[in-house]
């Protein structure tokens, strides 16, 4: 393993990306079916296909690839998955810079930037049954210190926790805000993917 | 099992319909240069004109693209089924429609809507177009009345939309047309009932599960669940709750004029709608409403979903003539 994650080990990430919403699509949809449209893992295999094609697409930094992501992801999806991550990709895409590659040890660094994407978009607080619940938690264990390998292992686990965490909230914001307490019991379908995809890139960066 | 729907390939629904529709109705409709997903009317944007530009997933037809025509709506940015339209589509629908005196965007409230229209405003800007936003709101079961401003849009566009749409045509400024869609949209009320579920072209599965024998009042046009399930009633009856419910929350007097809309999901047939609006109508004539105008059929619609929804525009003397302002749109004419 290299110590530095290139602009090549940003198409792979992608492509493990791709890979893991053909396979979560149905279920996505399914989880998305009980509160709320049904529509969840259609978008997001979506919108990383065209974020994946617009990366493969791209010769240059890993800036210039993350933004033609979040603009891919964008225009494939709209819906509210589609200006969150579009808005994630561009913060990741800035944190990132205009260089080929950058050193693995900041990689969570970039998860932290797109959950603060995801927030200034979505203007969501964490506890409102949200795709937020799993990105805050991971992005709050991205700041920690130690070896890369035990951080990316946290910052996979706070999101995949927080997901989880989702079952016990009401929704306060999104469309799932109009069931009030009927969304009990159920997690929210957007922090369930948000999970997938920072695990994804958590072992994406760990190389 | 797969639902039965004729389509080739459901991740390409959206677009093939596109291309029908424009087939068809070439004379009212036409993309603008260069775009995939917006729509605009052939000889509705003109010099000094408010652009109308509304928009939103598919899945609603004749909601939003329908309404696109001289008199009403001048362009529309079409997402995908269910789902709000990218920014780039609302900024290439507004360009269309801007005739120099500002952009009005219309669309139902909902979270998604709400974040693509906004970057498509920011983006206007960019460009010095002056856009501004009404959301529409009619839908009583989706918020408590103090919460109106939560509220999704639902069938009710469709008179909201006309009112704005007029306004417009009548070369109104958009400080006016704006007020005037406001007014509009505060004064539409709608609720609606699930009879069964519907399903998307890329999944072909029910989007919720509603057992044989039970309705949810109040379900959202995407299958978003309502406020409450319960035994299949007679159609009077469910024109009852939902006409108790609308009348409460309108407030109107006796001898008041109203528009109505008697809406399908889908499925459900002209039969049951005509069997809920007799029933409109003895409610509204009940309490002293005069009908002014009436539609009945799909207007908005969740696929194939079956059910109905029942909307009531409380008129007052500036709607009333926006509401009879004609219009041509490839699925909707007035006068």
């Amino acid at each position: 393993m290299t110590t530095e994650f290139s602009t090549s080990d940003l198409d792979h990430l992608f492509d493990a990306l791709v890979t893991r919403m053909e396979a979560e699509r149905d279920a996505l949809c399914r989880l998305d079916g009980v509160i709320g449209d049904a529509d969840h893992g259609v978008a997001m295999l979506q919108g990383m296909s065209a974020a994946r094609d617009a990366v493969r697409a791209t010769n240059g930094t890993l800036q210039d690839k993350l933004n033609a992501a979040a603009k891919g992801f964008l225009n494939a999806v709209g819906a509210s998955s589609g200006p969150l991550y579009a808005t994630g990709f561009m913060r990741a895409a800035k944190a990132a810079g205009p260089r080929q590659a950058m050193p693995r040890k900041d990689t969570p660094l970039l998860i932290a930037a797109m959950a603060e994407g995801i927030a200034h978009r979505g203007k969501a607080m964490p506890g409102q049954k949200t795709m937020l619940d799993a990105w805050a938690p991971a992005a709050e264990a991205a700041g920690g210190d130690g070896p890369l390998t035990d951080r990316l292992d946290r910052v996979a686990a706070a999101a995949r926790k927080g997901a989880e965490a989702t079952a016990g909230m009401v929704a306060s914001l999104g469309r799932a805000a109009r069931l009030g307490e009927r969304s009990l019991g159920h997690p929210d379908p957007g922090a369930v993917s948000a999970a997938m995809i920072v695990e994804e890139m958590a072992r994406a960066f760990r190389g | 099992m797969l639902t039965q729907k004729l389509i080739n390939d459901g991740d390409a629904a959206v677009d093939e319909m596109l291309e029908g529709v424009l087939a068809a109705h070439g004379d009212i409709l036409r993309r603008p240069e260069g775009s995939r997903r917006a729509v605009v009317a052939t000889d509705g944007p003109r010099e000094g004109k408010v652009g109308l530009v509304i928009g939103g997933g598919s899945g609603h037809e004749p909601t939003f693209l329908g309404f696109v025509g001289r008199g009403l709506a001048d362009a529309c940015a079409i997402g995908n089924v269910f789902a709000s339209p990218p920014p780039q589509p609302a900024v290439e629908a507004a360009m269309a429609a801007n005739g120099g005196a500002g952009v009005l965007f219309m669309y139902g409230n909902y979270a998604g809507d709400v974040m693509n229209f906004d970057m498509a405003s920011e983006m206007l800007e960019m460009e010095g177009i002056e856009a501004r936003t009404v959301l529409t709101t009619d839908d009583i079961a989706s918020a408590p009345r103090d919460q109106r401003d939560r509220r999704r849009g639902v069938a009710g566009n469709v008179f909201i939309f006309k009112a704005a749409g007029a306004a417009a045509d009548l070369m109104k400024p958009l400080d006016e047309v704006e007020r005037l869609a406001r007014h509009a949209n505060a004064r539409t009320f709608t609720m609606g009932v699930a009879l069964s579920a519907c399903s998307l072209p890329q999944t072909r599965r029910p989007n919720f599960d509603l057992p044989a024998g039970e309705m949810e009042i109040g379900m959202g046009i995407h299958g978003e669940p309502g406020v409450r399930r319960g035994p299949l009633r007679p159609a009077d009856e469910v024109a009852d709750e939902i006409m108790d419910a609308i009348l409460e929350e309108m407030g109107a007097s006796r001898g008041d004029r109203v528009a109505v809309l008697v809406n399908s999901l889908g499925s459900t047939p002209l039969m049951e709608l005509y069997i809920l609006y007799r029933r409109v109508a003895d409610r509204l004539a009940d309490a002293g409403l005069a009908i002014h105008k009436a539609l009945v059929g799909p207007y908005c619609t969740s696929l194939e979903m079956a059910g109905a929804s029942i909307t009531v525009m409380h008129l007052d003397d500036e709607l009333l003539p926006l509401i009879d302002h004609p219009c041509r749109c490839a699925m909707f004419r007035e006068g």
